[in-house]
């Protein structure tokens, strides 16, 4: 008998996903897909705005990344204002921007730690839902969930002194920034009331790195095999091959650390990326053109920028970097769980990135803009917390957008979050009967290393719990599980 | 001295996405409506949505009110008490809710603020800041409603401050 299983997560503010899961006769795993509902309304929606507005409406297409649509859109835009292409900024205008960032980066990456893997770690994927989060943290290891809170409120604070607030920031806009860093805000973030200061989110930093490693020294099997599998990888990388989640050019590497993509000019992207469509999904699967669909998928995020970087420009976060490749003897890392380890080392490289901007200088300067001959086309990248996010925008004569393509982190993790389910499912469902929550909780595990952001990928809101479900082969519910 | 505000209101949502900016909305007509009464012992908070952060906001307060949206069947608007056991956790947890803040305050800051969280009734939920015709109606009830409450609260805690003086 053929059964299948699927899996919805979702909630008002996020998209629409589920996986299925299709068992064959004998009941082993013939096929999984994760299918995210993915409604390309945004591009349409922006189209015949004025250009200018569009670092603002980008920040409606949710409220769990802006900065790095800000961001992104804003790099577009400056290309099209002739502003140059991320290097012909102010200093002033491109250090606040970098400051904004890594604080994006810097929280995103610790509500992703304290909050979704640190728990796992903790408690066992097999672990009780229920407090299998920070509040189960917060009982158990208190130390950990209010250092949680503190390094979440220190990157959110960042965020609102370069952006001008919480919502709808302002604070990048094509060309450059329209505030810059005053020095009372300088000191409070440099030698404000303890926790809340660069130093101790250093150090929080490299303590969170060594919770990790102490658990993957316990537990190397189970991190080490967890969907493991090989592939390419790829990100922005400085020109001198350095990590740099702002700005560089285009790389991308194979399983074997061979480069496939020679940094390259993103502004010709299209030239090298192409998405397919599937009949099953609506969420696009793009990949290197050269490469075809089948042999140039690649995965995005923390673990592709550590794979395609040569060094990381930072001290300890390069420390870090080398224990990181000694694991792999210099060769990418395709270990989906060491994702993690990734994610902790680029939360070291964002505190002491800020850290040193802080110092900078430059951020009092007072000049914000740059202008130049205008242009019709602009590509904007940037490495968001979740990967390399593209935003491309095409205006017309009366400098009201004309064409909008978005290309965000979850859209290039598609086939590697796909490829990770179907290595979980082969590996826990094969000649099952009945869906544990273990199973649901590998899934959710495999699923939720990419740090998948629905909502961005989706363009849509909707409601719906956890679900599971199994069918027969003639698509008949045999069992159905929902975790809320 | 400015005296510490022990109330905050603290509104969530998306307000590019219609009636999902119910809850910012409502956060901008109570900053207007301090703006003209700064004696009122309330302070506001806006985010596009809730986490962990926010357990800290409300770890130093008497009173928080939580202010959203909602997609639930009631005539304009609902207040209820919120309750840290009804915390919940969701799949990819990017957003968490007034009873996991509330619960998460209590088991790290050992502090319980009486929580309340005002439900504004929302309708359409696509790409735009405008909110609907009904929500903005629904807003303005729930609205004069929040200052009512507000004021009686503003109004106790000064009683008390009195009496712990006296």
């Amino acid at each position: 008998m053929s059964k299948k299983i699927t899996i919805e997560p979702v909630t008002r503010v996020e998209g629409h996903g589920k996986v299925t899961i299709y068992l064959d006769e004998q009941g082993q795993v013939k096929q999984s897909r994760l299918h995210i509902v993915e409604f390309r309304g945004f591009e349409r929606f922006i189209q015949g705005r004025p250009y200018w507005e569009a670092p603002v409406l980008v920040q409606r297409l949710c409220g769990i990344c802006p900065v790095s649509h800000l961001l992104a859109a804003s790099k577009a835009l400056d290309v099209i204002v002739g502003a140059g292409t991320g290097e012909g900024l102010t200093p002033t205008g491109e250090k606040m921007r970098r400051l904004m960032h890594y604080g994006q980066i810097f929280q995103s990456h610790t509500l992703h730690f304290f909050h979704l893997s640190a728990p796992d770690f903790l408690f066992g994927i097999d672990g009780d839902p229920d407090t299998r989060n920070i509040i189960g943290i917060a009982l158990n290891h208190p130390e950990l969930a209010v250092q949680g809170v503190m390094m979440r409120k220190f990157g959110q604070e960042i965020i609102r002194a370069t952006a001008g607030k919480k919502i709808h920031g302002t604070g990048a806009i094509p060309g450059g920034i329209n505030k810059n860093l005053s020095i009372e805000e300088r000191d409070e973030f440099l030698k404000g009331n303890d926790p809340l200061n660069a130093d101790k989110m250093v150090s929080w930093a490299e303590a969170a790195i060594d919770f990790f490693r102490n658990y993957y020294v316990a537990n190397k099997e189970f991190i080490d095999n967890f969907a493991h599998f090989p592939s390419n990888h790829l990100s922005l990388v400085r020109k001198d091959g350095a990590m740099d989640l702002y700005h560089g050019v285009l790389r991308a590497v194979d399983s074997e650390g061979r480069k496939i993509l020679h940094d390259v000019d993103y502004q010709e992207y299209y030239n090298f990326i192409e998405e397919e469509v599937r009949s099953w999904s609506y969420m696009k699967f793009p990949y290197l053109k050269q490469y075809g669909k089948d042999k140039g998928w690649y995965r995005v995020g923390p673990l592709a920028r550590l794979n395609t970087a040569d060094f990381i420009p930072t001290p300890l976060a390069q420390a870090e970097f080398e224990k990181f490749k000694a694991l792999t003897h210099g060769k990418p890392n395709n270990h989906c769980l060491h994702t993690h380890y990734a994610r902790l080392i680029e939360i070291l490289h964002a505190a002491e990135m800020i850290r040193e901007l802080l110092h900078d200088p430059d951020l009092q300067g007072d000049e914000l803009v740059v202008k130049g001959t205008k242009q019709k086309e602009g590509v904007g990248l940037i490495e968001a917390p979740r990967g390399t996010l593209f935003h491309h925008y095409r205006i017309n004569d009366n400098d009201q957008i004309a064409m909008a393509n978005l290309i965000v982190s979850t859209t290039n993790n598609n086939e590697p979050m796909n490829r990770s389910v179907n290595y979980v499912a082969k590996a826990m469902m094969t000649a099952k009967k009945e869906i544990t929550e273990g199973m649901m909780n590998a899934v959710e595990v495999a699923i939720r290393a990419y740090d998948p952001c629905l909502s961005c990928a989706t363009h849509a809101l909707g409601k719906m719990p956890l679900e599971i479900t199994l069918l027969d082969q003639n698509e008949t519910i045999i069992d159905k599980k929902r975790s809320h | 001295m400015k005296q510490k505000k022990e109330i905050v209101v603290y509104g969530y949502g998306n307000p590019g996405r219609q009636d999902d900016g119910l809850g910012p909305a409502c956060i901008r007509l109570i900053e207007n409506w301090l703006s003209q009464h700064p004696e009122i012992n309330v302070q506001t908070d806006c985010n596009y949505q809730l986490n962990i952060e926010d357990a800290e906001v409300i770890s130093t307060r008497k009173l928080a009110i939580f202010v959203d949206a909602t997609m639930a069947e009631m005539e304009s608007f609902s207040f209820e008490r919120v309750n840290p056991s009804n915390a919940k956790v969701e799949f990819t947890m990017h957003a968490v809710s007034p009873a996991f803040v509330l619960d998460l305050c209590q088991k790290i800051y050992d502090s319980s603020p009486e929580t309340w969280l005002l439900s504004i009734k929302g309708y359409e939920w696509d790409f735009g800041e405008q909110l609907s015709y009904t929500a903005l109606k629904n807003l303005n009830t729930a609205y004069d409603f929040l200052k009512g409450f507000l004021l009686k609260k503003h109004h106790e805690y000064i009683e008390q401050n009195v009496n712990l003086i006296q």
